[in-house]
């Protein structure tokens, strides 16, 4: 059955109290997962105390200033702090967002951090991203053609059919979407989830591409594709403002198009 | 533990090529149970009485007998999609999952049989 409570090793307990230096002005409390699965001990929650006039706005550069200032042994995954990489993804304030895109003072009160929720916790906000990633592999993330290319230019696509690519192929890849919808929660095994059928659907609506009816034939599945019920967490959360929904739908269409 | 790559574990054993007739089943049977419904609530509105014998004739009445069945087999059919997806949701043990499925199947048709049949039995009253 699916379960609705973490494992007894998994649950959270109390953490570490840093509090911040005498001289602060105007400090905010953040709460961040703290979780080594190496070490046997359970996961916990430590507060930081922050002085965020002397950080950057956003949720990252308070990452970054405690591990620099406050607590070195803090965790977590960053590059290239605009909103391209989609490696600081994490559930700041209860929303999988990007922590280098996400303000500090949008949120009220403590702010609580997480990592990624419900997938394997590799150190405190890393999680485990090699499902995430083999299944983005499993649908061909490729142009695929049987017409060989042309030997003088590149394939040709008109404006609207480049427009039809231009939302799902600004996908970063975040794992937002995917980490926050209840079918890839209880069954990412065999649930692609939003973030890889968005990246499908790329390839279905990209005119260049051959193999489509392959494509389509290998996500008709009662799991890959089918567990999506349409909740919508994923367009709610992506942090780029794209659609994963709809283009699940585009793609239940066209399933049931060819039928007709 | 396994050494199978982590793609091999995503590829499984492949598409089951199967899902769309499910999903469009389910719209098929909302678009008709949402005819029905209307139906329903406008016929049973417009009856002077509620009375027993009132209700027996509207039941056994030709058409609205033949909507009374359709409805019972299309209300059965919606929920049999609906909840077999609960199963396949939450559901992971195998032998629970196929009890529960079997399950699924077996008390639907079940009910939409005693539904009909008790529909029939008001419309051609003695002679069934």
């Amino acid at each position: 059955m699916a379960e609705f409570r973490l494992p007894p090793n998994s649950r959270i307990t109390k953490g570490k109290h840093f509090s911040a230096v005498s001289s602060a002005k105007n400090v905010r409390r953040f709460m961040v997962y703290r979780h080594d699965p190496g070490s046997g001990e359970n996961p916990r929650m430590d507060t930081y105390e922050v002085d965020v006039d002397s950080c950057g706005p956003m949720v990252l550069d308070v990452l970054i200033k405690i591990k620099n200032e406050i607590d070195t042994t803090l965790t977590f995954r960053r590059s290239c702090r605009e909103g391209i990489c989609g490696s600081c993804a994490m559930n700041i304030d209860g929303r999988n967002t990007l922590a280098c895109t996400a303000p500090a003072d949008g949120i009220k009160g403590d702010v609580k951090i997480y990592p990624l929720p419900h997938m394997p916790v590799v150190k405190d906000l890393v999680p485990d991203l090699t499902n995430f990633y083999a299944q983005y592999a499993s649908i061909k993330p490729w142009l695929q053609t049987r017409t060989p290319a042309p030997p003088d230019q590149e394939r040709l696509q008109s404006k609207e059919d480049q427009e039809r690519i231009d939302e799902p192929a600004a996908c970063i890849l975040c794992a937002c979407c995917s980490t926050s919808c209840p079918s890839y929660w209880w069954n990412s095994d065999r649930f692609l989830g939003p973030a890889t059928l968005l990246a499908a659907y790329r390839w279905l609506v990209d005119s260049r591409d051959e193999a489509t009816g392959e494509r389509l034939d290998d996500l008709e599945d009662p799991f890959r594709l089918y567990r999506c019920h349409t909740i919508m967490n994923c367009t709610n959360t992506c942090p780029k403002g794209l659609n994963p929904a709809k283009a699940i739908a585009e793609t239940k269409k066209m399933l049931a198009e060819r039928r007709h | 533990m396994s050494l199978r790559s982590p793609l091999s574990r995503v590829l499984g054993s492949g598409s089951a090529k199967d899902g769309t007739e499910h999903w469009w089943m389910q719209r098929v049977t909302a678009v008709a149970l949402l005819i029905i419904g209307l139906w329903f609530l406008v016929s049973i509105a417009s009856l002077a009485d509620y009375d027993r014998a009132e209700l027996y004739r509207w039941a056994g009445h030709p058409f609205h007998a033949v909507m009374l069945i359709l409805a019972s087999i299309t209300l059965a059919w919606h929920s049999t999609l609906g909840v077999q997806v609960i199963v396949e949701d939450y559901v992971h043990g195998p032998l629970l999952k196929v009890s529960a499925l079997l399950l699924n199947k077996f008390l639907h048709v079940f009910l939409a049989a005693a539904a009909v049949l008790a529909v029939l039995k008001i419309a051609l009253g003695d002679s069934l």
